[in-house]
């Protein structure tokens, strides 16, 4: 069949299209296009009403110039206009013009959204084809607007054709993909459900794919569809492959709709036990299938097959509860990892890798690793070798770990330079993480440096100095070991950073071996220094000051060195700045003021390794840390119990620092001990359900909160927490703002109020749990409706736990529902006030602070914050017009307080006298607590003992 | 799926179709790129490569390449069958496909994708529905041939 004799030869369009294909430059093309772009200007603005024929070939030939990547500015009215043709030829080249060339303008936008409407009003099949065709490939918001309405309606209705209703789920879905808001949930989605039945496998085609998407959101609105969906399977890997007639594909029996049906599943948890029977065995004939010789000699065959094959195999291990076949998946995919097709030994190494974290198979996979390890050193193609590089990485367990960390260094050898730098940082993860001995770990980082030095991150040797530096086993080992490496004639600059660094340190502890004597260690480094870049340079300068402290012996080579002129005058300022100031601090500092300020390195606090960040960063968050996950809970079981905490290299002083006595600093007394388990372990040790502590400045945001309501109580790079509340009487009302500053969705999203006993009883906090899912940029709201039962002191604490990536977060800040949110202000006259006041004079109900106000007094700011405290400013009332007199009542459900308030400000000394009298003293204990953080820092964990941490002159 | 890009050996663009909303300037970097990248890979590789966090699928027929982007979740050997049976349908269509068939009559390769993939999506993998749908259409247009009565240009 000659291609002109189909459909309508538009002569003029395969003219012009030959024309520029005859076009001998760039020049030339653009020339003639121009031409054409003239004509077809004229054409459209002429007198002559242009026919349709004419109009659509003056559009298809405009869409062919947008297509070869030229810019189309005019035209899409000619385009519409053809959308209301009743030729259908005439009206399919609109449309193609109007999805490829999508338009904002919002008058074309109306025209077109009519054309469509009255194409799918027309009950004519082909046109309604058209007309969701358009929506589905344009797909914009403001489709969604008009037509996510009417679309279910299409889809569900009785009289649909088979092909319409095609069309219209997969238009569903993709509006649903772009505006999820304006598809309205309702009675359609049962009926949709039940397409899954339909006879027409187009139909059931289509439809999964809709239910797939929209059972992720929705699983509870979906979830009969696991078991239309069981039995749809069931009759199809069951069927002979000529049953489906057109809808076998090389012997295989529908494979798109078996891939889509297993998807569909895995958006849930393994079924219910009758359900379950019924897809076990589904998926053991797949498996079966597999095992048996071929139909065709056809890939076509073979891959089809193998789709769906690998699609339960996803499903085997999502729902990761059924050993005997996750142990044949493992079985059959490590068939794949020798197969000869590329194809299937790439997906095998990738499919393993999440096989690897079932607690099932882990052990399963383990046993492929000889084959893996090949692979890494016979495959021909990167990125079959990138698979297997993940998949060692996944398969690393304690039992393997220095096996497969000496197969990945010396694959780093003639590895491509792509992947160079991803190997590094796995191969460090890996070291930090198994390391049982540490001594494996510095010399696996320093081969790595040996090795690949240009790919080690800074991150990585940042790491091994935090590493060796909090653990005082390593550190001896380290210094005779960067030693060692540091005599190779070249070395890598970031060997002599991580060399300058550790023997800075701990270059004393093989001080004591003539070999390498303190001048030998300097002369060594030195022997570098003219090699390096100016950053490692000024570290070597750092590293030279603590020889002078380290080794007194060699204190004028090194002053001799930096008062030379290439040092005093260097060009470069840092390093001239640091070439004085040590030369001076050497000349002038006694031994103790020089032991003072070199002083040992406190150990580094916990915090997530920078180099698995990196990783994630590197990888995309999903698809390292998964692993990650999955492992940390499973170590437990495989590695044979958690990581034993290294013990707290502050609480031990440094033996060896005494034993030289070369006049060594002593050991850091400031370092804070690490409160759990050891640096090495921070990594892993964040188990999902303990509440974070209180995150960092979340007491200063909480004491800002005492005296306002709306704001922003807290905010990292991930997450902002914003407050909105409202108080009256003894009840309140809080909306809690969760942002996603990101653009990833957080999962498991799960904020939760944490009350102690004491706390319950006294405040009741009610609230509604909110979406699991948080869009990147988007924001969710929390009520928290409040009611203060009985006075209180303590706050509730909010944590918030969720998923970003593949990480846990977990962020916990004190939320600022306080007593005095329901103080409501008294008004009263200046005798009333005193006259009370002196009644509550007995010492339980007064409570009196005399404390240095951290700023400059602001008469106005202090009122505001009377005020904003909850209480009445009552002014003229004190006879000292410097005073500030409040009162107010204290609402809860049991009772009601009355608090009277002065404050005095004695401005020259800035020291005021803040007096209380309340009702009853708890309640004076605690607004002391709450008004403190504002003026002063006043806090105290004994009850009723207000003063006894404020420290102030005056108070003494 | 993502989006399906058609080229030639000679890395010109035949066929773009995008199912996510992208500006013409990053549709325009994305295609370069992955014409670049998948241009410079030998024939005996693996058709599956990682591409920013995409899934990249591809396979050469004759002259032309078919690549598809695909995400983390999706089924790579039965995006390379959606490849095959769209080149499929167009041999049927046009009867022995060749590249020019594709350059000349763009437009039914565009209405035939349609039939065959929506939003990114498959709608009917049947041949016999897919150009039974695209054939009714051709029966539809009215004979008329331009050079009785309109100028080439």
């Amino acid at each position: 069949m000659p291609a002109v004799s189909k459909g309508d030869g538009m002569r003029g369009l395969a003219v012009f299209i030959s024309d520029i294909r005859n076009c001998k430059s760039k020049e030339a093309e653009i020339k003639r296009i121009n031409k054409e772009l003239a004509n077809i200007r004229s054409k459209f603005k002429g007198d002559k009403a242009l026919d349709g024929y004419s109009k659509k070939k003056y559009v298809c030939k405009l869409l062919f110039i947008f297509l070869l990547g030229h810019d189309i500015d005019f035209g899409h009215m000619e385009a519409v206009n053809l959308l209301s043709s009743n030729r259908y030829t005439e009206k399919q080249i609109g449309y193609l013009f109007i999805s490829v060339l999508v338009n904002s303008n919002s008058e074309l936008i109306r025209l077109i959204n009519n054309a469509i409407k009255n194409d799918l009003a027309s009950r004519n099949p082909t046109f309604m084809g058209l007309a969701l065709h358009c929506i589905a490939n344009v797909g914009s918001r403001e489709m969604a607007e008009a037509f996510a309405g009417e679309i279910p309606k299409i889809l569900v209705a009785g009289d649909t054709m088979d092909s319409v209703k095609q069309s219209a789920a997969l238009c569903l879905l993709r509006l649903y993909r772009t505006s999820p808001d304006l598809v309205p949930m309702g009675d359609w989605t049962s009926r949709v459900v039940h397409l899954l039945n339909d006879q027409h496998l187009g139909v059931v085609t289509a439809a999964t794919s809709l239910i797939t998407t929209l059972a992720q959101k929705n699983p509870e609105e979906f979830k009969t569809s696991v078991s239309l969906a069981v039995s749809r399977l069931s009759r199809i890997v069951t069927s002979a492959s000529t049953d489906l007639q057109d809808y076998t594909y090389y012997f295989v029996p529908a494979p798109w709709l078996s891939v889509k049906l297993l998807r569909l599943l895995q958006c849930y948890p393994p079924p219910d036990p009758a359900v379950r029977g019924r897809l076990t065995e589904c998926l053991e004939t797949i498996l079966n299938k597999a095992q048996e010789p071929p139909k065709s000699k056809k890939v076509q065959h073979s891959n089809a097959k193998n789709a769906v094959l690998f699609e339960a195999i996803s499903l085997i291990i999502h729902h990761d509860s059924e050993p005997n076949l996750l142990v044949r998946a493992c079985n059959q995919l490590g068939q794949f990892l020798q197969h000869r097709e590329t194809n299937l030994r790439y997906l095998a190494l990738e499919s393993m890798c999440t096989l690897a974290s079932s607690e099932f198979s882990h052990e399963a996979v383990k046993t492929h690793i000889e084959t893996v390890i090949n692979a890494l050193k016979t495959e021909r193609d990167v990125s079959v070798r990138q698979r297997a590089v993940d998949l060692l990485y996944a398969m690393c367990d304690r039992s393997n770990a220095q096996q497969i960390v000496a197969e990945m260094l010396s694959y780093l050898e003639t590895a491509d330079y792509s992947i160079r730098e991803e190997i590094v940082l796995k191969v460090a993860i890996l070291a930090e993480k198994y390391a049982v001995d540490y001594t494996w770990y510095v010399d696996t980082i320093l081969n790595l440096i040996r090795i690949a030095g240009d790919y080690v991150s800074e991150e990585v040797w940042y790491r091994v100095i935090q590493i060796v530096i909090n653990r005082d086993d390593v550190q001896g080992y380290a210094a005779k070991t960067v030693f060692e490496a540091l005599q190779a004639p070249a070395c890598h600059e970031n060997l002599v950073k991580v060399g300058g660094y550790i023997l800075g340190e701990f270059g004393n502890l093989i001080a004591g071996d003539p070999r390498s004597s303190p001048l030998i260690q300097f002369n060594l480094l030195h022997s570098k220094f003219h090699l390096c870049s100016v950053p490692t340079r000024a570290l070597l300068l750092s590293t030279y000051i603590k020889f002078v402290n380290l080794f007194p012996e060699v204190k004028t080579t090194i002053q001799d060195v930096l008062r030379s002129d290439s040092q005093l005058k260097n060009a470069d300022v840092e390093l001239q700045q640091r070439a004085v100031e040590y030369l001076r601090l050497s000349t002038v500092a006694s031994t103790d003021i020089l032991a003072t300020v070199l002083e040992e390195m406190p150990p580094f606090p916990e915090r997530e390794s920078s180099i698995l960040a990196k990783l994630k960063k590197k990888k995309g968050p999903s698809t390292v840390t998964d692993l990650e996950e999955a492992k940390r809970e499973r170590s437990a079981d495989v590695n044979g119990g958690p990581e034993p905490a290294p013990a707290s290299a502050a609480s031990t002083p440094s033996p060896s620092a005494d034993l030289l006595g070369l006049g060594a600093a002593p050991p850091a007394p400031a370092g804070p001990p690490p409160s759990s388990g050891g640096l090495l372990v921070d990594v892993f040790s964040d188990s999902p359900s303990a509440v974070a502590p209180l995150a960092p400045g979340s007491e200063d945001n909480f004491a800002r909160f005492v005296c306002k309501n709306n704001g922003v109580l807290f905010e990292n790079q991930l997450l902002q927490i914003g407050l909105k509340s409202e108080f009256r009487q003894n009840l309140g009302r809080m909306f809690i703002f969760y942002g996603n500053k990101t653009s990833t969705q957080f999962l498991n999203f799960t904020p939760t109020l944490i009350c102690s006993d004491d706390l319950q009883t006294n405040l009741s906090l009610q609230t509604k749990p909110v979406d699991p899912t948080v869009d990147g940029g988007a924001q969710v709201q929390q009520v928290v409706n409040i009611e203060c039962v009985s006075d209180f002191t303590e706050a509730p604490v909010l944590n918030i736990q969720f998923r970003y990536g593949g990480t846990f977060q977990n962020v916990s800040v004190k939320l600022p529902i306080t007593l005095n949110k329901f103080f409501q202000p008294t008004e009263m006259a200046s005798q009333d006030f005193f006259q009370r006041w002196k009644q509550l004079s007995s010492p339980q109900q007064e409570v009196q602070n005399i404390f240095k106000a951290k700023h400059p007094m602001d008469t106005e700011v202090t009122k505001a914050k009377i005020i904003g405290f909850g209480s009445a400013l009552l002014e003229d009332v004190d006879p000292n017009p410097a005073n500030f007199v409040g009162a107010g009542i204290i609402h809860t459900r049991t009772t009601q307080i009355g608090c009277l308030l002065r404050l005095e400000p004695n401005l020259q000394a800035q020291v005021r006298l803040l007096e209380e009298r309340a009702s009853y003293a708890r309640a004076v204990f605690w607004l002391w607590c709450g008004m403190g953080p504002k003026w002063g820092r006043l806090r105290s964990s004994e009850r009723c003992v207000p003063l006894c941490n404020l420290r102030c002159p005056a108070d003494t | 799926m993502q989006f399906m890009l058609l080229f030639s050996r000679q890395g010109k663009l035949r066929l773009q179709k995008w199912y996510v909303p992208l500006s013409d300037k990053e549709k325009k970097k994305i295609t370069r790129e992955l014409v670049q990248t998948v241009l410079a890979r030998k024939p005996k590789m693996c058709s599956f490569l990682e591409w920013r966090d995409l899934k990249i699928v591809y396979k050469r027929y004759a002259s032309l390449y078919f690549c598809c982007a695909i995400e983390d979740q999706d089924n790579e050997l039965i995006t390379l069958e959606i490849i095959h049976r769209y080149v499929e349908l167009l041999d049927k269509y046009f009867g022995s496909v060749c590249e020019l068939d594709i350059i000349f009559n763009f437009e039914k390769a565009y209405f035939i994708l349609d039939e065959f993939l929506l939003g990114g999506e498959v709608q009917e993998t049947s041949k016999k529905n897919v150009l039974k749908a695209i054939e009714q259409a051709d029966l539809l247009q009215e004979p008329r041939h331009e050079f009785f009565n309109v100028p080439v240009y």
